[in-house]
């Protein structure tokens, strides 16, 4: 199975890469959306600011690319920043335009939750997740623990109900930690970072793969 | 809800690891890559690695250092030591490093923490602070060189002018704790904990778990670091994570 990476020159691919590879896929890293398309499913990662994200999927012609997922569906899985881009807008820097493959919106955390009571951002560090539902690909079984490693100063709001698997509690804010619809998929923390959780639930998405499931 | 995290430090110097009690008698305590998996199999939350080579060829060979510890591990990991420029940032963080933590660099040019934060993102960049109890001062200053040079730099102060410039995270050591084993300067970290409203790492001063237990509730610390204790094998993370557990505190 080959896996195909976004490179679109935002951030580390590097981990994303490792990880993949660690759980025996083939890596196929490209900023190309016809020899992207070649791969069973893409990665969208990212690091960094929203605006200049979208500026990069456009400067590489990047952007139609999630038309053709749409329309194949073909997997895809958004991490981090590579999740809040699949949503329709951010007000990262200003109002920004997502890919609008999710409805909702991402916003900033107040750093105070709504009894006054200040908490730290970013959001940094391992949280659990709950679960609202599992996808086909993902068993409640598979999970020995349910924390993952999380970094974030932008989260997801206004999330469509359905779409929402699983969220953690920050700041009083219930904060999206993996959305899914149809193939597209977004884990808001880091699943390469994420110790044994994070490697059941790439595990688990790779395997979907394979059987279809995603 | 969001756990406390617990996080070994492991000197490098030229590929090798090594810590200093006081930062100044350094004994070899074994291959990089070998004890970030042992930790991470501990359940270590995080691990920061830190430069201490002398040469060029040191500080190549902590690049390899990065990329293999990339590729064998899956928590998250900060680099520090060395790091001078936006280049050498971009190393590390291609290289598979999660983090990279600045510390003289930032005092002698606090742009960089700027740029590195416009650039990579402020989650990316820590600012590690040594600070040290000053009589004459009436309060905690800034010491580079290992604790031996005093800047006219308040820590608080310079603390809140690095996540003003866009630091993500701060790492505090207390030079008058560092290897002494008689806990986290709590005082101080309290004190910088009201100050920004980042994560704080506690360093400097652990020699049991209650230490860890006291900085994470007391002065409320984000994240504890400790390097000797774990490598000497006084106490182990999965110990420090029981007993903060037993303790109430929410631990992963």
């Amino acid at each position: 199975m080959k896996i195909g990476i976004i490179d679109y020159g935002m951030g580390n691919l590097f981990s994303v890469e490792q990880a993949v590879k660690r759980l025996g896929a083939e890596v196929l890293i490209s900023a190309d959306k016809e020899e992207l398309l070649t791969a069973d499913a893409l990665i969208l990662p990212g690091v960094g600011a929203f605006p200049d994200a979208m500026a990069r999927l456009e400067e590489t012609n990047l952007v139609s690319l999630f038309d053709d997922v749409v329309a194949t569906k073909k997997p895809l899985l958004g991490i981090c920043l590579g999740m809040q881009l699949l949503f329709e807008e951010s007000i990262e820097k200003g109002d920004n335009k997502g890919l609008g493959l999710f409805k909702g919106s991402i916003a900033e955390f107040s750093g105070e939750d709504a009894e006054g009571k200040t908490y730290r951002v970013p959001h940094m560090g391992w949280n659990n997740l709950q679960f609202k539902r599992y996808p086909t690909w993902l068993s409640k079984e598979a999970l020995d623990n349910d924390y993952v490693y999380f970094v974030h100063s932008f989260y997801a709001t206004d999330v469509e109900e359905l779409d929402l698997v699983a969220y953690a509690d920050y700041g009083g804010e219930i904060v999206p930690g993996i959305v899914q619809k149809g193939s597209i998929t977004g884990m808001q923390f880091h699943p390469e970072k994420s110790g044994s959780c994070g490697v059941t639930l790439l595990t688990s998405w790779l395997q979907g793969i394979e059987k279809g499931e995603v | 809800m969001l756990t406390k995290r617990i996080i070994p430090c492991l000197d490098v110097k030229e590929g090798r690891v090594v810590k200093g009690v006081q930062f100044v008698s350094l004994r070899d305590a074994g291959d990089p890559v070998e004890l970030a998996k042992f930790y991470n199999e501990q359940g270590a939350d995080e691990l920061v690695f830190l430069d201490i080579s002398a040469t060029h060829e040191g500080r190549e060979t902590m690049v390899d250092v990065v990329r293999e510890t990339a590729s064998a591990l899956s928590i998250p990991f900060t680099v520090g030591g060395g790091i001078r420029t936006l280049e050498d940032m971009k190393r590390m963080l291609r290289a598979g490093a999660d983090k990279v933590s600045v510390n003289s660099a930032a005092l002698q040019n606090p742009q960089l923490i700027k740029e590195g934060s416009d650039y990579f993102g402020a989650q990316c960049i820590v600012v590690a602070i040594d600070a040290k109890w000053s009589e004459e001062d009436g309060t905690w200053m800034i010491y580079t060189h290992g604790g031996r040079n005093k800047l006219q730099k308040e820590a608080i102060a310079w603390a809140k002018e690095a996540v003003a410039l866009g630091a993500g995270e701060l790492l505090v050591t207390s030079m008058d704790k560092d290897g002494e084993k008689s806990g986290f300067d709590n005082a101080l970290l309290k004190e910088i904990r009201a100050a920004v409203n980042v994560p704080v790492i506690a360093s400097g001063g652990a020699g049991n778990a209650e230490h860890f237990y006291e900085t994470l509730t007391e002065a409320d610390a984000d994240a504890a670091l400790a390097a000797s204790i774990f490598h000497y094998k006084e106490t182990s993370v999965a110990e420090v994570k029981n007993y903060l557990r037993n303790k109430g505190v929410a631990v992963r």
